[in-house]
C-alpha cells in the first residue's frame, strides 16, 4: 500500500507563507478535502506534494523515498493529479487523450494494446463523454475538457490522486458524478485523494478527512466531523458561516444579515 | 536524393520544434540555426573558399549559433520555452543583420550565388554519406520518443505528471531538431516553408499522432521537395530557379486549400 508522507513540510509562494511544519500522512481509503480561502496556496501545497516542486524545507516522501529523488516515470505510476486549468492546444481525440494516461505504463516502443483501449473507453464512459471518442479534443466545453482530463487520471491508474478543484467548471450532476468516482476510487481500490475544494459541502459529504489552510502558515488536519464546524468555518473563510443538519449530516451556509 | 534527404530532415524538424515551442507556428529556422550556417557560408563565399568545403562552414556556423542559444537560454530555473524562443528568435535576427552586412559589402558579381544561396539551391547539392546517417539516426529516435512527443505537446506540467523528465527531453528535442536542421542547411541553403507546412499538412491529413505524423512529415517532406526541385530546373529551362520560390510558390496555396477545406468540414 503507498503512502504519501508530509514531513515537517515548509512551503511558501511569493513570500507568502503556505504552511509551516506540516505533518501529515495520506494513507490508503482516506480522502482529504483541503480547504482554504482565495489565493491561500492550495494549488502550490499540491505542486509541492506531486513533487512538481521544491519545499523550502522538509520532505514529501512518496513509499519512504523522498519524491524529489524518485524518477518522474516511478512517480506517475504511482501518483496522478488534475490540475486547476486544462486547456487543449495540439488537435487529438477524446479517445487518444483518455489514453495518454497509460503513457507512465508503456515502454518507448510499446503500443496501447486492447486493454489499455478498454480502461480507457470504460473510463470515458464513467464521466458521461460516452459517444465523444473520435471528436477533437480542441471543441470540447469546459465542463468536457474537465471530465475528460478526469479521466486520463483514472486510466493512469495512481494509487494517490491529486485533485486540484475537480468540480470547477461542472454542472451540479457532474460535480455528484465526478465525487462519487473519486469516492468509489478510495474506497473500492484503496486508493487515497487529496482534493482542493471551495464547496465546503461536498467535502463534507465525501471527504473523511480535512486540511484546512488558514494563512500565515497556519493549518490545522483531521478527520472531517471534527473539523467542519461553524467556528473553523468562520475563521478560515472570514465571514459569518450558519450550520443545518440535512439528512445526509451537518452542511454549511454563509450566514449573518443579508 | 539531395532533395528528398533534406526536405525529409526539415520536415522532421519542424514537427520537433513545433513540440519543442508548443507553437504551431515554429519551423526549424526560428531559433537561428539556418542564419549562424547562412553568416559562415556567406563569409566563405567572400572570402573565396572552395565550394567543396562551404557545407562544412555552414556546419560550423550552425553548430556556432546552437551553442549561442542552448549556453543563453540554459539557466538553472526550470524549462522555459519562452525563453528559448527569445534567445533563438533574437540571435536569428543577430544574423540577419550580419547577413544583410555581408552581402551589402560583397562584390556585385559573387551577389547572384550568395543569394541563390539563401533561398535554398540544391543545384549544386552533394549529398554527404554521413547525413544519410543523421536522418536515419534521428528518424528511429524520433519514433522511439513519438509517444513521449505527445505528451510533451500537452504542456510541461502534464508531460511531468505522466512521467515525463521534462527538461532532459526537452534538450534531446532541440538538440535534435538542430542538427538535423543544420546538416539539411549545409547541404541546400535554407530553404523554407518546407519546415513550416509539412508538418501541418500532415497533422491536417494524418492527425497529431507523432508516432504517424513524424514518418508521414518525413515520408512527404522528401517528396515535396522532390517535386520543386525538378519543377525548379524545368520551369524555365535550361535557366534554373531557387528551389525556396518554388517551395513557398507551392506551399503557401495547397496549405491554405487545406486548412480551408478543414475548416469546412467543421474540425
Amino acid at each position: 500500500m503507498t503512502d504519501l508522507v508530509c514531513q515537517s513540510l515548509y512551503v511558501s509562494i511569493a513570500g507568502k507563507k503556505v504552511c509551516s511544519k506540516l505533518d501529515l500522512k495520506l494513507a490508503p481509503a482516506q480522502s482529504w478535502g483541503m480547504l482554504g480561502p482565495n489565493g491561500i496556496g492550495k494549488t502550490t501545497l499540491l505542486k509541492c506534494m506531486a513533487g512538481l516542486s521544491e519545499p523550502d524545507s522538509g520532505s514529501v516522501l512518496l513509499e519512504n523515498q523522498s519524491i524529489s529523488k524518485l524518477p518522474r516515470r516511478t512517480v506517475a505510476r504511482l501518483l496522478g493529479m488534475l490540475q486547476q486549468h486544462t486547456v487543449y492546444i495540439f488537435d487529438a481525440s477524446v479517445l487518444e487523450t483518455a489514453m495518454t494516461g497509460r503513457h507512465p505504463h508503456l515502454g518507448h516502443w510499446e503500443r496501447e494494446g486492447a486493454l489499455d483501449k478498454q480502461k480507457s473507453l470504460d473510463a470515458i464512459r464513467a464521466v458521461d463523454l460516452e459517444g465523444f471518442e473520435s471528436r477533437s479534443v480542441t471543441g470540447l466545453s469546459g465542463g468536457e475538457s474537465r471530465r475528460l482530463a478526469f479521466a486520463s487520471l483514472i486510466v493512469q491508474e495512481p494509487a494517490i490522486l491529486l485533485l486540484d478543484e475537480p468540480t470547477n467548471h461542472l454542472d451540479m450532476k457532474h460535480q455528484i458524478r465526478i465525487m462519487n468516482q473519486v469516492g468509489e476510487q478510495v474506497a473500492n481500490m484503496q486508493r487515497s485523494a487529496m482534493i482542493a475544494l471551495h464547496d465546503v459541502n461536498l467535502a463534507a459529504r465525501y471527504c473523511s478527512h480535512i486540511l484546512m489552510l488558514f494563512g500565515n502558515g497556519d493549518w490545522q488536519a483531521g478527520p472531517a466531523e471534527e473539523l467542519l464546524n461553524r467556528e473553523n468555518l468562520e475563521r478560515l473563510y472570514q465571514c459569518p458561516v450558519e450550520s443545518v443538519l440535512t439528512s445526509t449530516g451537518k452542511r454549511f451556509l454563509p450566514g449573518g444579515q443579508s | 536524393m539531395a532533395a528528398w534527404v533534406v526536405g525529409s530532415m526539415l520536415a522532421m524538424s519542424g514537427c520537433l520544434m513545433q513540440v519543442l515551442l508548443r507553437n504551431p507556428l515554429a519551423d526549424p529556422y526560428v531559433l537561428g540555426v539556418s542564419g549562424g550556417a547562412a553568416f559562415a557560408t556567406l563569409i566563405g563565399m567572400v572570402i573565396g573558399v572552395a565550394v567543396n568545403f562551404l557545407p562544412w562552414l555552414a556546419i560550423l556556423g550552425a553548430l556556432v549559433s546552437i551553442l549561442i542559444v542552448f549556453g543563453l537560454a540554459r539557466g538553472t530555473g526550470p524549462w522555459s520555452g519562452t525563453r528559448l524562443l527569445l534567445t533563438g528568435v533574437v540571435t536569428a535576427s543577430g544574423w540577419a543583420a550580419l547577413i544583410s552586412l555581408v552581402l551589402s559589402l560583397s562584390p556585385d558579381n559573387s551577389l547572384r550565388g550568395m543569394l541563390f544561396w539563401l533561398m535554398g539551391d540544391l543545384s549544386y547539392a552533394v549529398l554527404p554519406l554521413w547525413s544519410l546517417a543523421v536522418l536515419g539516426g534521428s528518424f528511429i529516435l524520433t519514433l522511439g520518443l513519438a509517444r513521449s512527443l505527445n505528451v510533451l505537446a500537452m504542456g510541461e506540467t502534464t508531460a511531468r505528471l505522466l512521467g515525463e523528465p521534462t527538461r532532459q527531453m526537452l534538450w534531446l528535442v532541440y538538440l535534435l531538431a538542430s542538427v538535423l536542421t543544420a546538416t539539411a542547411v549545409s547541404i541546400a541553403g535554407s530553404i523554407g516553408f518546407v519546415g513550416l507546412i509539412v508538418p501541418h499538412l500532415m497533422r491536417l491529413l494524418v492527425g497529431s499522432d507523432h508516432r504517424i505524423l513524424i514518418p508521414a512529415a518525413t515520408l512527404f517532406g522528401g517528396l515535396f521537395l522532390v517535386l520543386s526541385d525538378t519543377l525548379a530546373r524545368t520551369i524555365l529551362s535550361p535557366q534554373q530557379l531557387p528551389v525556396g520560390v518554388i517551395t513557398a510558390l507551392l506551399g503557401v496555396p495547397l496549405f491554405l486549400l487545406l486548412l480551408n477545406r478543414a475548416r469546412l468540414k467543421g474540425v
